[in-house]
Formats: structure tokens, sequence, C-alpha cells
């Protein structure tokens, strides 16, 4: 693994959650009151139970908040693909990664004016940090979520 | 009326006791002679056969218990020789080993015997065409009412489970008149017949339903009636005496048990004792002519209340009330035994789950429908959500294995379960009868 490239790896919080009213309320609540701000944010649908993933920007206290209040959480490793915000923007993307062979497990997006963001899981981090960089995209970094 | 073994059937009550007796004592006797594990649970009681000189001796007798089933799995209660055993079947066990029963040629004998009488006394005979709708297999169900069909010269149609819409066609196009299933998969019937756009009240000639294997209720047997045009008929039995064995008559005035095949004692829930006739208790059954699986004293685990005046049918042998319930915790979900022991046992085989587990029964349509929600262990959570679809599916499949039922998971997060100081109370049955 390249050392350098360790700081695309982005911090996801990954959160098993029951599917019944008032369970992503209190999530919501632990956040607030840790005072973590939420970034991007998805709901993953199970059968009977949802995982919760979401970028904030005080990961480990957020962890450590929800983690106290019993909740099943973990860090999973995404990249976060600066895009520009103009039609046509995903697709030229995935035609870059559809050609080198990598799958994307998930991805979610969020606009962050005047760019936008998209979040990718991928299998292959170091590969798809390579082609993404070597096209002359941005990815943001560890800091630009602090 | 007509009966398929009329002496038997209808001969004076003090006969049949004498009877009974006769029987019990040869039974009692075969056993202390041949059986290793009755001879010696006779020898704790300090009983001999001498000792059994009436009816009220059999309380000198030992209990049989659903725990011994297990503990000399599989063939170690039988008595019959392997030469002499021409059939088995087998049961889902409490903790993963199922029950195994062994039938001698008398055995499939007695058992036809006993459920020809019975369908005999519903007013089946040669002209009927009966459908079995029961699971065939290792279950009694299917065959059990073959056999007795076949005996009383009605054509049998072997159906077993599913596909109900064929189910259906089959039942107008060779003009079926009785049907043996589940009161549950009896109403579904009715449900897919209609969207079929078939009236079974007037466009099918069924007019008997064979009903058990689970709870039911007047209730349900006025809406068969009103709704199907069909007879609900109350059936009992159990895979430990032979498989289903016993059923109302026409008149409806409670199951029959045949007293010089069976003998009945129905004992107070707390005192242990036997309790008269009319009285409700927990049913103990001896089965007195069985050979390969003898059973004395068997505790069921069925509550009901046993009546001993002749029925207006003339028949003179013993009958029981619909069974009102369980002295354990076994659930019948779509006519098969499910102990909360089972799924507890099943779910301790996968490491990513907790021992917390909660078993929620409902009615969906007409059928029966069993969600276990399960704790997920914090450290089997994944990020990654096909893999915690394929544990739910792992676990679904383990448990279906075992139970021979389908059921749904449901993974739920660590702790969120109701924890119990004492006794767990791990089920929510949320069905209606």
């Amino acid at each position: 693994m390249n050392s350098d490239l360790e700081k695309y790896r982005i911090k996801q919080l990954s959160i098993f959650s029951e599917n019944r009213p008032g369970r992503l309320m209190d999530l919501a609540r632990d956040m607030k009151e840790a005072k973590v701000n939420i970034l991007g944010f998805t709901i993953a649908e199970g059968s009977g139970y949802g995982v919760v993933r979401m970028l904030v920007d005080k990961p480990e206290k957020a962890y450590e908040k929800l983690s106290a209040q019993g909740h099943v959480v973990k860090f999973t490793d995404v990249l976060a693909v600066k895009m520009e915000d103009k039609p046509g923007g995903l697709y030229d993307l995935t035609v870059l990664l559809k050609e080198a062979g990598i799958n994307i497990e998930y991805a979610y997006g969020y606009r962050n004016s005047p760019a936008a963001v998209l979040i990718l899981k991928v299998e292959d981090f170091d590969k798809a940090i390579d082609i993404i960089l070597g096209s002359g995209r941005t990815l943001y970094d560890i800091s630009h979520f602090r | 009326m007509a009966y398929w073994n009329p002496k038997i059937e209808t001969m004076p009550i003090a006969d049949l006791k004498a009877l009974q007796l006769k029987n019990l004592r040869a039974l009692v006797g075969r056993l202390y002679d041949n059986s290793p594990f009755y001879r010696h649970r006779m020898e704790q009681k300090g009983v001999v056969p001498d000792d059994i000189r009436t009816l009220e001796d059999t309380v000198k007798l030992p209990f049989m218990y659903k725990k011994d089933l297990r503990d000399y799995y599989p063939d170690k209660l039988f008595v019959a020789s392997k030469r002499e055993i021409v059939r088995y079947h087998a049961s889902s066990g409490t903790t993963g080993k199922p029950t195994i029963v062994g039938y001698t040629r008398n055995d499939i004998e007695t058992w036809s015997e006993s459920l020809a009488r019975a369908l005999t006394s519903i007013g089946l005979g040669s002209d009927d065409v009966v459908q079995v709708a029961n699971t065939y297999g290792l279950f009694t169900g299917g065959l059990g009412f073959h056999y007795a069909a076949e005996k009383i010269g009605a054509a049998v149609v072997p159906a077993s489970t599913g596909n109900t819409e064929r189910q259906i066609q089959l039942i107008q196009d060779l003009g079926v008149t009785a049907l043996a299933a589940t009161p549950s998969y009896m109403m579904y019937v009715g449900e897919v017949a209609q969207k079929m756009g078939v009236s079974i009240k007037t466009d099918t000639k069924l007019r008997v339903g064979l009903l058990g294997a689970e709870p039911w209720s007047d209730w349900m047997r006025d809406r068969i009636h009103d709704w199907l045009g069909v007879k609900g008929i109350n059936c009992y039995g159990a895979s430990e005496l032979a498989g289903p064995l016993f059923s109302e008559c026409e008149d409806q005035q409670g199951i029959h048990f045949w007293g010089d095949l069976t003998m009945l004692e129905i004992l107070h829930p707390e005192t242990q004792e036997p309790v008269g006739p009319g009285e409700k208790g927990e049913m103990v059954i001896t089965m007195l002519t069985k050979e390969a699986f003898p059973l004395i004293r068997y505790r069921i685990g069925d509550i009901s209340i046993m009546h001993e005046e002749k029925c207006s049918c003339g028949r003179t042998h013993p009958r029981i009330s619909r069974i009102t319930g369980r002295v354990d915790d076994m659930l019948i979900i779509r006519g098969i035994n499910v102990f909360p022991s089972q799924v507890e046992y099943s779910l301790l085989t996968n490491p990513e789950l907790g021992n917390e587990f909660q078993i929620v029964i409902d009615r969906k349509g007409a059928l029966d429908d069993m969600l276990v929600k399960v704790e997920l262990k914090p450290e089997a959570f994944t990020d990654n959500i096909n893999q915690l679809n394929a544990l739910r599916e792992r676990v679904e499949g383990k448990l279906k294995n075992l139970l021979n039922v389908g059921v749904e998971i449901e993974l739920v997060e660590p702790g969120s379960l109701p924890r119990f100081e004492g006794k767990a109370k791990r089920v929510v049955d949320r069905r209606m009868y």
C-alpha cells in the first residue's frame, strides 16, 4: 500500500440500524449532542435493518459518541471525488472506472458548492486513486473534511 | 350410521374396560420381559406386572417423556427387531436430533384400522374421493390418511402440500369429496379458489375437511362451513403415537379415542393426579397394542377434557374435547411442531449472532408466518449489505432444515431485544384462532 495515498482514504461511519420509527432520530440526536456536523449521508436498506453511512467533520468524536450510545458502528474507507457540477460529469467518471475494470460497491453524492462530491466505495483503492488522479481529477483528502 | 368395526366400536362400556385391562396387562408383561428401558423404569417405581390388576392400577406405572425419545435416539426404545420393522417416520426433535418412530406390519395395520374407523364415522366410504394435502414423507400426516382412506375403499388423491391451484383443479376435476389438511390450509384453499373464480361451495363436491395438526377453533369451523360448505372434522394424532389416529364422528361430540387400542388419562396440571371425566387436564396416553415402539403413560403435553358417556352415534369409546392448549412451550406452525429450544439450538451454531432471540408468529392471510429476531454481534457487522443478507439467508436455511418449516430471520441491533431475569418469554404469538 502506498502511504502517500493513505490520506485519500476517507473515514466514513457505517452504522447498523434497525428499520423502525425513531431509530434515525436517535442517531441524529447523538450527532447533535456531540456537535458533529454531517456532510454526506445515505441509508442502505437490508431486510428489516439498514446500514446508515455518513461522512462527518469529526469522525472519531462521532464514533465515540455512537459507541457509547450502544450503536454498532464501524469505520469504512471511501474515496471522495471532486465532480464538476455539470451534466455528464458522472458519466465521464464512470467511463473511466469501467475501462479500468474498477467495480463500484456503492456510491452516493452531495453538492458542496461550487463543486459536487461523489463518495465511492471500491475494492481496489490504490488502483482507483491512481486512475482518478491520473485523469486530472481531484480527490479530496482527509483534511478536507475536518 | 355406518361403523367400520361395529363389534368393537359399540361394545358395552364395561366390556370395553375389560378389554382395555386385558390389553394393558399384556402390554406391561410384554415390555417387562422384553424392554430393558421399561423394566428398569418399573423397577425404579417398584412395580411388577402382577401389580396391575385393575385400570386404576395404571397410576403405579412410570411416565414416559419426550425427553426419553431424545435420550434413546434413534431406536433404543424399540422392542421389535430390525427384521420386524417395515417403516420409519421421523419428526423434528427438540434439540437437533429428530424423533424416530418405527412400525411393524401390525403397527401399520393398527394405525390404518384406527383411522379407518374414524373416517367411516364421518360418513366416508368407497364412494368418496379423499385428497390428502398433508405432507407425504417423514411426516406421518400424508401416509396416515392415505392408508386409512384406501382401507375404507375411498379413492385417494395423494396431492401432498403445495401447488394450491393444481389442488383446486384436482378437487374440481376428480370430484374430490374430502380434503385432509391443516385448518389454515383449508382456509387458504378457499382464498386461492376465490381468486381463481372457483366457488368451493357450488363448483366442487368437497364436503368434508379432515382437519388437524394445529390449534383451531369453533369460529374457524363455522367460517369453513359457511364460506366453503365444508364440514370441518377435528382430527387428532401425533407421530409418537403412530400418526393421525382419531377424529370426531358425524355428530361432532368430541374426538373418539379407541379404547381397545389406547388408554387415555387426564392429569391435574398441578397435583399430577388423574382427574375425572369432564375435568380439564394434561393428556397421558398409553398405546395398548403397539409393537415396534411402545408407549406407556406418555406425557404428550396436550391439554383437554375426557368424556366417557356413550356418544349419540352409538360408539362407546371415550372422547376428548378440542385441545385447549399445551403444558409446554411447543408451537405449531403450519401444522409442524416447533419448540423454541430448537430455534435456540440452531441459532447458537452461528458465531455472528448473539444469544438473545425472539419468535414472532402471525397469520398472513390464512397461513402462519414465523419471524425470528436475533441480535447481530457487533464484531460481525459489516458495511457490506450483501454479506449481511447472505448471513441472514444462511441462518434461515439452517433453521428451515431443522424445523421443516420456513422461517424469516430479522437481524436486530445488539441489546435491543428484551432481557429476562426469570424464565425468558421468547415467543410473541399474534395469531387469532
